[in-house]
Order: structure tokens, then sequence, then C-alpha cells
């Protein structure tokens, strides 16, 4: 048994998965939600590429946002985070783990009748900042909290 | 095929606190098994609706943990409103499921 052409072979099948899973993918995103799904925030793989993504590139940091996650995550699989935004006219939210594999992980637009709260659960890799990033009267805000992760929720 | 929500809203003065709990594997595309990668499979885009009316429209990554959960408030919300969630996922699944909000 050679063991090498076994991995190789492996590895090969995860990739060829991998690779009909990304055609799916941007076939599906392409036909029905390219006017909602951010596809180049949400497949940004960089912190930095993810917020240009979402345009908001001159953030204020702001006290006005709140943001309920715990310190510790004992289960990377299930974190719970909740987001309060205090800034008048908040038009969407989105959540940020920076140290995930793809650091966009929600964007909330919230029309007229919604109130700026948004409660989730997120799946983080390890410990990073969550960072918040609230969209109001055309400006961004920004907001982070750190969670330290002891399992991480990506396997 | 996909399993109902669970929707809950309550009345708190006049802001509906609406608690949404759907079922969905939310595979990451990351996870292994024996025969190789488990392909992406997530809900890419929730939307509420306050009596006809869209008052959250979320979009999603894989990031968000399996069996999502999504809170909101609705303001200026009345017993008997109805509260209505639709999701799809990124395989074209879609689920629609109503709730009146409740007296507290």
């Amino acid at each position: 048994m050679n063991t090498l052409r076994r991995t190789f072979l492996k590895t090969a099948g995860g990739a060829g998965a991998l690779a009909i899973a990304a055609t799916a993918g941007l076939l599906k995103s392409g036909q029905a939600w390219a006017a909602t799904w951010n596809k180049s925030a949400f497949e940004s793989k960089a912190m930095a590429d993810a917020l240009k993504g979402l345009g908001a590139t001159n953030m204020i940091d702001s006290k006005d946002i709140t943001i309920t996650a715990p310190d510790i995550a004992e289960n990377g699989a299930v974190v719970p985070v909740a987001v309060t935004s205090k800034i008048p006219n908040t038009q969407s939210i989105s959540i940020l783990a920076e140290k995930n594999p793809f650091p966009l992980a929600a964007t909330f637009d919230i029309s007229s009748g919604g109130d700026s709260y948004v409660s989730t659960r997120l799946k983080m890799g390890q410990t990073s900042d969550i960072r918040v990033v609230v969209k109001a009267d055309g400006k961004f805000y920004t907001a982070a909290k750190e969670v330290k992760v002891t399992v991480g929720g990506c396997g | 095929m996909a399993e109902p929500m669970k929707i809950r809203a309550t009345l708190q003065g006049d802001v509906a606190d609406v608690r949404i709990l759907m079922l969905h594997p939310m595979e990451t595309g990351q996870r292994k098994t024996g025969s190789g990668i488990v392909p992406l499979h997530f809900i890419q885009s929730v939307v509420v609706t306050h009596n006809g009316k869209t008052v959250l429209d979320a979009q999603w990554s894989q990031a968000v943990s399996r069996n999502p959960f999504l809170g909101l408030r609705v303001k200026s919300a009345k017993a008997g409103d109805k509260i209505a969630v639709t999701w799809t996922d990124n395989k074209g699944d879609k689920r629609t499921d109503e709730a009146t909000v409740a007296a507290p």
C-alpha cells in the first residue's frame, strides 16, 4: 500500500468536492442573490477586504454600539452575540469575527419599522475580536469586543 | 424538506420581542468526513416582515451557528400582528413560517 498515493487521492477528492461546491455557489448566487447577498464582502478572507466589500472605509469608533457576547466562549460553534445600536437612523448592522476564515458573518439591513437590535449565534474558529460595523445616514461606525474561544467551531 | 421554524413574538410595551429558531445544518464547507469535505450549505438570506412590511433583511455567511437563532425587536407592534420569516439557503431551499404577536 502506497501511503503517499492514498494521501494524494484523499486530498484530490477533497479539493474536487470543494471546487464543485464553489461552482454551485457561484452559479446560484449569480442567479438569485446578486442583488442582496454581498458576494465580494462575504467571500473575502481578510478583514480589510471584507470591510471594503461593505463599503466601510472611514469608520468612526462609537460608544453607542453595545455588543453583548461572552468574554470566554467555551464552544466556538455557538457564540451568542447581540448588538444594540443607539445611533439614530441605523440602516444596517454587520458582524465580523476577525480571525475566521471568512471574517464577515452577517449583515442585517434594518427597515424603519425594526429596532436597531439583533441577536444571533456565530461560529468562531479561534480567539479574536468581534467587530460590529453600523451604517447610519451613510456613515460607518464601529465597535469591537474580544471573545476568547477555548474550543474552535470550524471543525 | 426543510423543518419548520420556531417563532415566538411577545409584546413588551409597544415593541414586539421576536425570537426565531431555524433548523438548518449550516455547513461551513470546511468540515471533513471520511470521504472528503462536506460541501457548503448555509442560509444566505433571512427576511422578517411585520404585517407584510419588511422590518429586517439579513444576509448571512456560513459563520452563523448550526440551527441558527435570530432575535430582533419590532417597533409599534400590537397583539395579533403577523410576523413572517422567510429564509433562503445557498442551494435554493426556502422556508416561510408565520406567527402572531402574543400579548405579554
